[in-house]
């Protein structure tokens, strides 16, 4: 990719990202919150592909944009909530909240400014044709453990939400 | 115009990352904050992945645990919010305080 | 700038690889064509196809044997009016069937029709296919849900549900091919023993070249469960598209059309434009996991070798006589299309009305027969191989989607939802499984 390319793309898929996560927080209708957040997601996916991660970008797009997303939209969908559009978006410390993130902000930009002499310049080659291989190795050699408890939690999650969301038909 | 840099991906991830906890903090729809709360995890993913371009792999196999983590989050959260619908009929955070004194 | 065009042609990479945009261009824009017109050539077979195993005609007035009829269809579609239903969610209802089609075309940038005739071949292609297919969901979710009606909205629930069911099956069977991908040993049977690197990838040609290096196609790997991963994935595909038998959610005796209900002229034609387009995107993974991709039937069996010169242009290392008389079928598919439509010309009715439905068949049988003679020149007929097995096979598959929408009674939900979580998940997941076992027994624990 040529460098002016990259640039571009980096500038189109950050300001896609951007939109998306301000439209997410400040939409009246749950559903269009949801679309702005699949936006900011895929603008994601496509940073990662920028960042020779196609991998993650692909389990990106499927996990997050083909399933917790769909996740979403399903349970806005059977909750009623057509009167939640009509009520107030906003709760009232929204002030307290800003000055908060605001805070965070500021917090980051100090870390950025401090230790960015800390990041190594060299980028590390990092060849595309075999990322799934060597995340591969890496999953099954070094974070094993990891893998396999990640496969736990997931199972204890969808017992834990298949309990939680089932209609109890019987006396309690 | 200057090349992009790993401060310029740090950045983004920080700005969505503020985006999220702004909108953790002050909206009232439950399933809106849950969103948020993806926003905030997709934030930090886009910083380990911006990482590991300088530090090796291990940042994009964190970043995969963090997407299955989310997955297992969102689905066990909306089984307590269809639970807490099923009794009281409303998303809207300020109304969940079954337990205040 | 010329040579900018030209020095692609030497390569042996796709387009996407070599970063040259121009081709990339060329190829999306044939992709999209071809697709356009597979989907309208769909839509007429499958009404004459459909017809006929009722025993009966189907469309024979618009065009020489309904021929033209998918325009007059289009044009129908066109010229209706747009209606939106009142209180629905405008931005949502417009943007669903637009997000269904942007997923079942952006599926077709990785899918090959040969070894260098891909959009592009990344690295994860195989899980970008099924990460944007399972967008669509999507789609039809918000489209359901945007129509502020109840047929819509239990259709929409239905389908998605359905569909993200059989994406599990779908994708377990995908995974036992890209297992199978890693063995590199020749044969049915073959792992490639203790001194193979053993790793498979998700690439889309690397899928079919690992194929064509094991020398035999994926469906016929360590025997039966190959084969049940093809049927498993076969009938995952049909569900995953909605359509019959697993087409409940948009049957018109059940939900009056589902989640397209509220939509009408333009849009609706989006929606059955991005359904077919998703069973061609959906066929050819099916191909190219297990049918083998571009390669011929009996890709390693060269027979004896022939040295005529001027037949082969690109001389392949091994050409043999096998290769010769295999390299003549694309010529002759389309010739016997020729001789069909000729035959059909020849017993139209000989009343005056039909003079100029009996020269357009003849016009069209006389198309047939010019691209039957080009393929015979020797260029030609080595460039279009590829291609033309590929899309033999696909075709085969499409074919099988419309027997089974004459053939199969409908599946009720019920019954939908556990064949896909009570049989198929645990069928694919047992034949994974067992793929992985056998590969590494057969090759010596290492």
């Amino acid at each position: 990719m040529t460098p002016v390319a990259t640039t571009f793309f980096f500038y189109l898929l950050s300001g896609a990202a951007l939109l998306g996560g301000v439209l997410v927080i400040t939409r009246r209708n749950p559903v269009h919150s949801a679309l702005s957040l699949i936006m900011t997601l895929l603008s994601i996916a496509g940073l990662y592909l920028m960042l020779y991660a196609p991998f993650v970008a692909g389990v990106q797009i499927i996990l997050y944009v083909g399933g917790i997303m769909v996740l979403f939209l399903f349970v806005i969908m059977l909750i009623n909530i057509e009167q939640a559009s009509r009520e107030e978006r906003f709760s009232k410390q929204w002030p307290v909240g800003i000055l908060a993130a605001a805070a965070l902000g500021v917090l980051f930009v100090s870390v950025f400014f401090k230790g960015r002499s800390v990041l190594p310049t060299q980028l590390l080659v990092l060849p595309e044709e075999h990322n799934t291989q060597q995340i591969a190795v890496l999953l099954y050699s070094d974070y094993m453990l990891a893998f396999e408890i990640a496969s736990l939690l997931l199972l204890v999650a969808m017992i834990g939400a298949v309990v939680m969301a089932k209609k109890r038909t019987t006396t309690p | 115009m200057t090349p992009i840099t790993t401060l310029h991906y740090l950045v983004l991830a920080a700005a969505l990352f503020v985006l999220g906890v702004i909108g953790v903090l002050t909206r009232r729809n439950v399933i809106i904050i849950l969103m948020s709360i993806e926003l905030i995890l997709n934030a930090v993913n886009l910083n380990l992945v911006a990482f590991s371009r300088l530090y090796g792999l291990q940042g994009q196999v964190f970043s995969i645990f963090v997407i299955a983590d989310a997955a297992a989050e969102a689905a066990v959260a909306f089984g307590i919010l269809i639970a807490f619908f099923r009794n009281k009929e409303t998303v809207n955070v300020d109304e969940i305080d079954l337990l205040k004194w | 700038m010329l040579d900018y065009i030209t020095n692609y042609l030497g390569s042996q990479v796709t387009p996407g690889q070599a970063g040259n945009v121009f081709w990339i261009t060329v190829y999306i824009l044939v992709i999209f064509a071809g697709v356009s017109v597979a989907v309208i050539a769909m839509n007429w077979l499958e009404r004459k196809i459909m017809a006929h195993m009722q025993v009966r005609l189907g469309p024979m007035r618009v065009g020489p044997h309904g021929l033209l009829q998918p325009i007059a269809d289009a044009l129908k579609l066109l010229l209706k009016e747009d209606l939106m239903p009142e209180n629905a969610d405008a931005l949502t209802y417009r943007l669903a069937p637009l997000l269904i089609v942007i997923v079942a075309f952006t599926t077709f940038i990785v899918i090959p029709f040969g070894p260098t005739h891909a959009v592009t071949d990344m690295n994860i292609g195989l899980l970008f296919m099924l990460g944007v297919s399972s967008m669509s969901v999507l789609g039809i979710v918000m489209a359901g849900w945007s129509s502020n009606s109840h047929y819509p909205l239990i259709g929409a629930l239905r389908s998605s549900a359905q569909m993200i069911s059989y994406e599990v099956a779908m994708g377990m069977a995908v995974l036992t091919a890209v297992v199978m991908t890693s063995l590199h040993g020749m044969g049915p049977y073959g792992v490639g023993g203790a001194n193979t690197s053993g790793t498979g990838t998700l690439s889309m040609i690397g899928i079919v070249d690992a194929q064509a290096d094991q020398q035999v196609w994926f469906v016929f790997k360590f025997f039966p469960l190959g084969l049940i991963a093809f049927v498993i994935f076969a009938i995952a595909m049909i569900a995953e598209t909605n359509r019959a038998p697993f087409d409940l959610p948009e049957a018109e005796s059940e939900l009056t059309a589902g989640f397209h209900t509220e939509y009408s002229g333009f849009r609706w034609s989006l929606f059955f434009l991005a359904e077919y387009a998703a069973m061609i995107a959906v066929s050819s993974v099916a191909v190219t996991l297990w049918l083998g991709g571009w390669l011929r039937p009996f890709p390693n069996i060269h027979g004896p070798q022939i040295n005529l010169p001027g037949f082969w242009v690109q001389a392949a290392p091994q050409a043999g006589l096998v290769d010769l008389l295999f390299s003549f079928a694309p010529a002759l598919t389309f010739l016997a299309l020729a001789g069909l439509s000729f035959r059909a010309m020849v017993r139209m009715p000989r009343h005056p009305s039909f003079k100029v439905q009996t020269m357009g068949l003849g016009g069209f049988g006389a198309v047939l027969a010019l691209v039957g003679l080009l393929l015979l020149v020797p260029p030609v007929r080595n460039r279009a191989q590829d291609i033309f097995w590929f899309v033999a096979k696909v075709s085969v598959s499409m074919y099988l989607y419309i027997w089974y929408r004459s053939t199969f009674p409908r599946y009720r939900f019920d019954q939908l939802m556990k064949v896909g979580w009570k049989i198929l998940l645990p069928v694919s997941l047992g034949v994974l499984i067992a793929t992985a076992v056998t590969g590494v027994t057969l090759g010596g624990w290492h």
